[in-house]
């Protein structure tokens, strides 16, 4: 066996190994490490009966205290639908109007509905329903679907060209490929262009826009909310008000879509989301 | 013993091997058996080979450095994201993309949540609809074509490793992907049957090139789609 010896400058007995005439000392732990290192494996002990740690051939051990992740997120959700029972119930029950009617429960919809717009709505429509090309401002009184309370959320419920059976949905035709020649084309441009009071009226441009453009958007471009067809006096565009944009829209018209959000969110939640976009500042 | 072992090699190799291996074993096996790990839910099938194309673009691109594809059983990320993902929506994914690190949204359901035209205005150029948004823009794969001449033979890999392709869906895949991003380039029914719930359409709006655009967009749409979560219920012991 080795050959323990005591060193005598450090007071430590070495390992008794020896290397061609270098010794090497035996220094214990430090206490504090020693007893750090056993305190892990005891936690690790008392970890192993609490939670569950180890894999067993078919199985795992559960641990005493039953903790799940999944568990405690269904108690979590629980507790959240208990606590706010007071007034979900109401809004499930009240007709959206109503809903808006009371007080207490218009905060509700409006602390829940900025959450959701911010979350769901926000990336197309812009913060606070500021709009951008191709996806409308919902903070002004222009609404091609409609902008009364249940009429936003039958919009937000089916969408609009969604995926949903029970979608918004039409098509304006396309006006080129030979149905309305070059010149028809820009001369309706101009005439849609003087219902807001820029471009320049024609007899040509009324007559086309009288016989294929009024029944969708109204005899004065009115806008004809059946079809989702904007109004068009009043200068906000979807697609911008240049000429060059509008021939290009009546020639081959774009058509917004819109997911529907029935799966996504909870009737209370799209009542909160209408409420809140009512409220943005062109609530009918 | 502990010179014994020390001063013979082969001795030492071997003892180090079973300490080694027991350490293995005991976390691989029980993964190997335990039918809990994997719940049973139905509609999960693999990747259709446009959706896989595009997930090839995902990976390449490196999105998973800022987006994850893991929605963890917490009440804040269940409000936000939707139902928790569960280990069976990830089964077919080598590598998963389950990431570590959300600089931008998690991505596990964002399947329907947007307009293919948003997702391709959003890919070219995020501040074109989210003026404060910080990702980069990725405007080449509008133009780029998707060149997926070997997807077959990355379904061929999967299926090697145990994704459940049939051998049919294999010698489809360049039909099956034509027909995906432009149902009038192929048989869009066959395609749809082979693989259910896929979104069939001219995803960037250039219907003359089938560009990597169509292919990552056709991804995005499909993630967190396939498994109704409405009809899965923790079980009381939380699995
Ligand atoms: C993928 C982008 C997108 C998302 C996300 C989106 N919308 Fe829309 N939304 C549109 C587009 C595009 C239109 C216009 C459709 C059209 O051209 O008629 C629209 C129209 C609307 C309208 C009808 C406006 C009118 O003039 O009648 C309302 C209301 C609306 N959205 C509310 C919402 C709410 C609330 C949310 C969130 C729950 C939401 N939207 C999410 C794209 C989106
Ligand atoms: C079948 C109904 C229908 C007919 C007919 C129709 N439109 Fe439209 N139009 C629509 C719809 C719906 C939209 C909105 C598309 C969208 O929301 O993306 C629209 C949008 C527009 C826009 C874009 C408005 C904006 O805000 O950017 C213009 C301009 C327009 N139409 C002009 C015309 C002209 C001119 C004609 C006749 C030559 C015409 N439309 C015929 C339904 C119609
Ligand atoms: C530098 C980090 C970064 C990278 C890399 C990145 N993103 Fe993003 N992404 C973000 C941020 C931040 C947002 C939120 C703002 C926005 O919508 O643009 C976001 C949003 C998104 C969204 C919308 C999610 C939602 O629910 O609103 C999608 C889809 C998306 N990214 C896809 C991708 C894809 C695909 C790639 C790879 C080609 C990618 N991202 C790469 C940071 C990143």
């Amino acid at each position: 066996m080795a050959n323990i010896e005591r060193d005598e400058v450090s007071g430590t007995d070495t390992t008794g190994h020896e290397w061609d005439g270098i010794k090497e000392l035996n220094t214990p732990l430090p206490n504090w490490w020693l007893w750090t290192f056993y305190a892990t494996i005891l936690f690790s002990i008392v970890y192993w009966i609490l939670y569950p740690a180890w894999p067993t051939l078919s199985d795992y051990t559960k641990g005493v205290l039953g903790y799940s992740s999944r568990v405690n997120l269904t108690e979590d959700l629980e507790a959240r639908d208990k606590a706010r029972e007071s007034w979900t119930k109401q809004f499930a029950a009240l007709p959206i109007a109503d809903i808006a009617k009371d007080r207490k429960l218009l905060e509700f919809a409006m602390a829940g509905g900025k959450v959701i717009f911010a979350d769901n709505c926000a990336p197309c429509h812009g913060s606070q329903g500021s709009g951008a090309p191709g996806y409308p401002v919902l903070a002004d009184d222009d609404w091609n679907w409609g902008g009364s309370l249940e009429e936003i959320e039958t919009t937000i419920r089916f969408g609009i060209r969604s995926t949903h059976d029970d979608t918004r949905v039409s098509e304006m035709p396309v006006f080129s490929d030979d149905y309305l020649s070059p010149t028809q084309i820009a001369a309706v441009a101009d005439h849609v262009l003087s219902l807001s009071g820029s471009g320049s009226a024609s007899a040509a441009g009324a007559e086309v826009y009288a016989e294929e453009c009024a029944a969708c958007h109204g005899e004065n471009g009115e806008g004809g909310r059946d079809f989702g067809a904007p109004r068009l006096t009043d200068g906000i565009w979807l697609y911008g008000g240049t000429k060059e944009a509008l021939v290009a829209q009546i020639g081959n018209p774009k058509h917004g879509v819109m997911p529907h959000w029935e799966d996504r969110l909870s009737d209370v939640e799209r009542k909160q989301a209408a409420i809140y976009v009512h409220s943005l500042g062109g609530g009918e | 013993m502990q010179e014994t072992l020390e001063k013979n090699l082969v001795l030492l190799s071997i003892v180090t091997l079973i300490t080694v291996a027991i350490g293995g074993l005991v976390q691989l096996v029980p993964l190997y058996t335990m039918e809990t790990t994997i719940e049973k839910v139905d509609g999960m099938r693999p990747y259709s080979p446009l959706e896989l194309a595009g997930r090839n673009i995902y990976v390449r691109e490196g999105c998973y450095v800022c987006h994850s594809q893991m929605i963890r059983p917490f009440r804040d990320e269940v409000e936000r994201y939707g139902h928790y993902s569960l280990a069976a929506e990830s089964m077919y994914d080598h590598p998963f993309q389950w990431s570590s690190k959300r600089t931008g949204p998690d991505l596990a359901r964002v399947g329907g949540k947007y307009s293919n035209d948003w997702h391709v205005a959003h890919m070219i150029d995020p501040r074109a609809v989210v003026p404060e948004s910080i990702m980069p823009g990725y405007p080449w794969m509008a133009d780029r074509p998707l060149g997926a001449e070997k997807i077959a033979g990355d379904m061929k890999t999967l299926q090697f490793i145990g994704v459940p392709y049939t051998d049919e869906q294999i010698e489809n895949a360049q039909a099956d992907l034509k027909a995906q991003a432009n149902p009038e380039m192929g048989d869009a029914d066959a395609m749809v049957a082979r693989y259910p719930k896929a979104v069939i359409g001219d995803f960037d709006g250039n219907p003359s090139m089938i560009t990597e655009m169509d292919a990552l967009v056709a991804y995005l749409q499909m993630l967190g789609t396939l498994v109704d979560t409405t009809s899965y219920k923790t079980s009381p012991d939380g699995r």
